[in-house]
């Protein structure tokens, strides 16, 4: 019965550890795991990007969406971040200069447009012509010393000479996210947030907006780059890949990006 | 040497203008709530007591976006100062202060709380048969057998808004001078990869709240902590 009793015990603990096993495997091969630091500002057109992708490949991806400032800082202290979809194109290259990044996976996967929007309808005119009114008490802008749109607005701002104006009325997000709260809250009455926030099926989805012309300031290139971390991992290389592919490209369309 | 530009010369002015101020306004508001706490046996004690003590447990993310919320032109207080003609308080100082009044309360209530409730009513009650008034009382036998805790509660409430930033940042919009506290600008120069300026701020707050707390409780024991 006691030895009974032991090879009762062997037994199940082998066949736990071949259950284990079968179980780790399986999820092993089930596909590779990504983690992507995304840009606030490229956050919903991704997530809807990466449910076609996992569906498409079968590869798990973890979104993280920040500032690209943030996710600099972090990549430069060993986040295991496999790829980052940046909110310009320095971040990419600094990070590829200091060797957190592999050079050649840099490219150009977004072109940003800048949209001066407020949630009340018949605010904001189809040419801006509401910045020369000047009939509000605060307009919402991205920080622009941390964020692409926010030194885009400041351009825009500058080349219309309505800058120093306005100056006093300016309140800035931390990042573009931030800004668009403030408008979206109705504390600022308008603001200049990205496209894609308040664009949906190649659509305004509400309130009223003046869609700036790219002259205005210098183009927003949003820049991906496979990390060090992601130097082996297949699904981040299939995942750049997949960016520049039309079935991606067409969901950053109904966002209002352009490539 | 870290050197501290005007721009970091104009945050520090204006968070220790914004702290001494909530610091005042805690202690006037904050020493009869904290009194009533401790002696009331209201069935309000529990709930009052919990709203106080909140912004312990909350993010100060959660504070910073309700406050926005309530404060903007859809929310409660919101649609109420602009009723009353102050118009809206984000991206304001006033705006700061009103929040920063809610943020800090506990640390200013909770150690008053305890120094009234351990002082107990003996010596009040001494004092009251030798005719002395409720006034007279608090200022006279109160405030000097309960001076550690009005101390804790000084220090705390003035150092923990020096710290604040999840609030403002939610609702200060980053106005020089008006709402870009010191920790604000920190996070900003360290967003912009400016690492050099990020360090001179933040040793310095550092050094600051280290020296503040060790004087405190070089002298007493914490009634908080």
């Amino acid at each position: 019965m006691e030895r009974d009793g032991y090879t009762g015990h062997r037994a199940f603990w082998f066949r736990f550890a071949m259950t284990l096993a079968v179980f780790l495997t399986v999820l092993v091969a089930h596909g590779d795991e990504v983690n992507v630091a995304v840009a606030a500002n490229f956050a919903a057109p991704m997530k809807r990007i990466v449910a076609d992708f996992e569906r498409d490949t079968g590869h798990k991806v973890q979104l993280s969406s920040g500032a690209t400032g943030k996710f600099y800082a972090q990549i430069r202290n060993g986040a295991p971040f496999d790829v980052l979809l940046a909110a310009d194109e320095e971040t990419p290259a600094h990070l590829a200069q200091e060797g957190a990044a592999i050079t050649g996976s840099r490219f150009t996967y977004a072109i940003g447009r800048l949209v001066l929007w407020s949630p009340r309808s018949d605010f904001v005119d189809v040419d801006g012509k509401v910045l020369q009114r000047g009939n509000f008490d605060h307009i919402a802008i991205a920080n622009p010393r941390l964020a692409p749109y926010g030194m885009a607005a400041v351009e825009v701002l500058r080349s219309l000479g309505y800058y120093d104006a306005l100056v006093p009325r300016i309140v800035e997000g931390e990042n573009i996210a931030q800004a668009y709260q403030f408008v979206a809250s109705g504390n600022a009455p308008l603001g200049f947030v990205a496209l894609s926030q308040v664009m949906k099926d190649g659509r305004i989805r509400e309130g009223s907006a003046w869609i700036v012309p790219e002259t205005l300031h210098r183009p927003i290139r949003q820049d991906a780059i496979l990390l060090g971390h992601g130097i082996n991992n297949v699904a981040a290389r299939t995942l750049l890949a997949y960016l520049r592919d039309n079935k991606a490209r067409s969901v950053m369309q109904s966002f209002g990006y352009a490539w | 040497m870290m050197s501290l530009g005007t721009e970091d010369g104009v945050a520090i002015l204006l968070t220790l203008k914004l702290a001494g101020l909530v610091t005042v306004l805690l202690l006037i508001v904050g020493t009869p709530l904290a009194w009533w706490l401790a002696h009331t046996r209201s069935a309000w004690k529990g709930p009052v007591g919990a709203v106080v003590a909140l912004p312990l447990v909350l993010p100060p993310t959660v504070l910073g976006f309700y406050m926005l919320l309530a404060m903007g032109p859809a929310g409660p207080v919101g649609r109420m100062t602009q009723a009353l003609g102050f118009g809206l308080l984000p991206f304001t100082f006033t705006g700061l202060v009103i929040a920063s009044l809610l943020y800090s309360l506990p640390f200013v209530v909770q150690p008053l709380q305890a120094a009234f409730a351990s002082l107990g009513n003996a010596p009040l009650e001494a004092a009251a048969t030798l005719r002395a008034g409720p006034v007279d009382r608090f200022f006279t036998v109160v405030l000097p057998l309960t001076r550690p805790g009005f101390l804790t509660a000084t220090v705390l409430g003035f150092t923990h808004t020096v710290g604040e930033f999840g609030v403002v940042l939610m609702m200060g919009g980053n106005i020089p001078g008006q709402t870009r506290v010191i920790s604000v600008q920190i996070y900003d120069h360290v967003e912009a990869m400016e690492y050099a300026r990020a360090h001179g701020l933040a040793a310095a707050m550092v050094i600051f709240s280290f020296l503040v707390l060790a004087l405190l409780y070089r002298r007493q024991r914490p009634a908080l902590l």
